[in-house]
């Protein structure tokens, strides 16, 4: 680790008023180096939104590198932390995630976390998997996705719809199809407003509307 | 601390219908007040509830020990969510309740019940003005509900309440300011009021922040979409603002299509999930 690195990692350490906090942790996120991965990560559960904010900014920067110790890191603990965590692997969407975010998507106690993992499950670049293993786990994806469609909270479904048109729309018509269907059928029942609402622009991006000349 | 939750419905009910209505009148007032939540939580809406919370907005034998009916508190909220305008009439005597917490309850549940008739009784809780109704010493409360009651006074769509309300943006609580600037947007549509809310947006407070940011979502003023989104305030209640402002949007689009408006509120809401 160069003199640099260290002196910018002390800095997140022993800032002492929130704004000081968030400006080295702004410092250490541009300095994209790997050495500060475990400080932002730390950062993450600092109950401090702004220096958060900033350090998921830095790990998304640097990226796969930053994924293995993310999954490592995850804090069973702090929900907030984990919904910063889950927000920063959606964003870098390496598809290594797919199991943390699965399990976070159907079974985290905290909507935030939810919420973030439904959006990541459909981001995922799954072409980075082996052609023979990608079918099976946008099937996965798409199979959780439906199932959480369905729950009591109206934002937990809005987040679902937006990881099932984001899902479609990476994927070929094995999966594609029957999204837009199931979609269609979501439609006729849902109550809340929104979730319509986000349901039919769904449906729009998946059936561009033909052009007339 | 836990997450604010966003859900409108929760896991299956222990009560049935009969049970709950049956517990109204049972001998034991804490599975009272619990019946007389569940039914407003479920919206139930048989008539036989109804008319047994209607009932139970007279209840004398579930007292506080300052004196105040936690079982009326429950009625009038429950009759709120249920939508059946014979409540009406008992919700306003409530008004007049010596607990201030069962006028409160009334006050919002007659602003949810959209019936007119309200507006004159709601009206006269507002009747001495910003001095006379200020913080009550050692309570978390002015000495009548005023936020509830412009609330709505803002939905009933009462105008005539316009003047009424006006001073209380000069009130010195906050969070009473914020309530008469949402109700004076939503009765004149002067974009100055819901720019007041916005400003709020940047105050020292957090609790004050998801106040104003709540009713800037009910006021469903497009502008301010971009600045609930930026706010320093939890996502969850940032999502929960750009839903009212979304669906206020939606409603103004009578093909039922998708609007530029629409479009823009979603974009934003996506981007806090």
């Amino acid at each position: 680790m160069s003199q640099t690195e260290r002196q910018l990692i002390q800095a997140v350490e022993q800032a002492d008023t929130p704004q000081r906090l968030v400006q080295a942790v702004q410092a250490l996120s541009q300095a994209q180096t790997q050495a500060a991965i475990p400080t932002l990560i730390a950062v993450l559960g600092y109950n401090n939104p702004g220096a958060a904010l900033a350090a998921v900014d830095g790990l998304v920067q640097l990226g796969e590198v930053a994924v293995p110790p993310i999954l490592q890191q995850l804090d069973g603990y702090n929900y907030g932390a984990r919904a910063y965590a889950t927000r920063a692997l959606a964003a870098i969407a390496d598809p290594r995630a797919l199991e943390v975010l699965l399990q976070a998507a159907q079974f985290d106690f905290a909507p935030s976390v939810r919420r973030a993992a439904c959006k990541g499950l459909g981001m995922l670049n799954w072409q980075q998997l082996a052609p023979e293993t990608l079918l099976s786990a946008q099937t996965q994806a798409c199979e959780a996705l439906l199932t959480i469609a369905q729950d009591p909270d109206w934002a937990i479904r809005y987040a679902a719809v937006v990881g099932l048109q984001a899902l479609a729309l990476k994927s070929g018509s094995e999966i594609r199809t029957p999204i837009a269907q199931q979609l269609e059928t979501l439609l006729k029942t849902e109550q809340d407003l929104s979730v319509r609402s986000r349901i039919q622009l769904a449906s729009q991006q998946l059936h561009p509307p033909t052009v007339r000349a | 601390m836990s997450e604010p939750s966003l859900a409108t419905d929760v896991a299956a009910p222990q009560l049935t219908v009969e049970q709950a209505i049956a517990n109204l009148r049972h001998q034991d007032t804490s599975l009272r007040y619990y019946a007389a939540w569940w039914l407003g939580k479920f919206r139930i809406q048989d008539p036989t509830a109804v008319d047994a919370l209607i009932q139970a907005l007279s209840d004398e034998e579930d007292r506080t020990e300052l004196g105040g009916y936690p079982l009326r508190r429950n009625a009038a909220r429950a009759l709120g969510k249920l939508g059946d305008p014979r409540a009406v009439p008992e919700l306003i005597d409530c008004l007049t309740c010596s607990d201030f917490y069962v006028r409160e309850a009334a006050a919002q549940s007659l602003g949810q019940l959209q019936d007119r008739r309200a507006i004159t009784p709601l009206m006269h809780l507002l009747s001495g003005g910003v001095a006379a109704n200020q913080q009550v010493p050692g309570r978390p409360h002015l000495t009548q509900p005023c936020e509830a009651v412009m609330e709505s006074l803002g939905q009933l769509q009462a105008t005539e309440a316009i003047a009424l309300i006006q001073p209380f943006t000069d009130h010195p609580v906050e969070r009473v300011r914020y309530a008469a600037a949402r109700a004076m947007y939503q009765l004149t549509g002067e974009a100055f009021y819901a720019e007041k809310l916005i400003q709020a947006l940047a105050g020292a407070d957090l609790k004050l922040r998801r106040v104003a940011l709540s009713d800037l979502g009910a006021t469903g003023y497009l502008p301010a979409a971009d600045a609930i989104a930026q706010a320093p305030v939890e996502n969850s209640f940032k999502l929960l603002a750009l839903k009212g402002i979304l669906e206020y949007q939606v409603g103004q689009s009578s093909s039922g299509e998708l609007t530029d408006a629409t479009l823009r509120v979603m974009h934003l809401m996506d981007s806090l999930l």
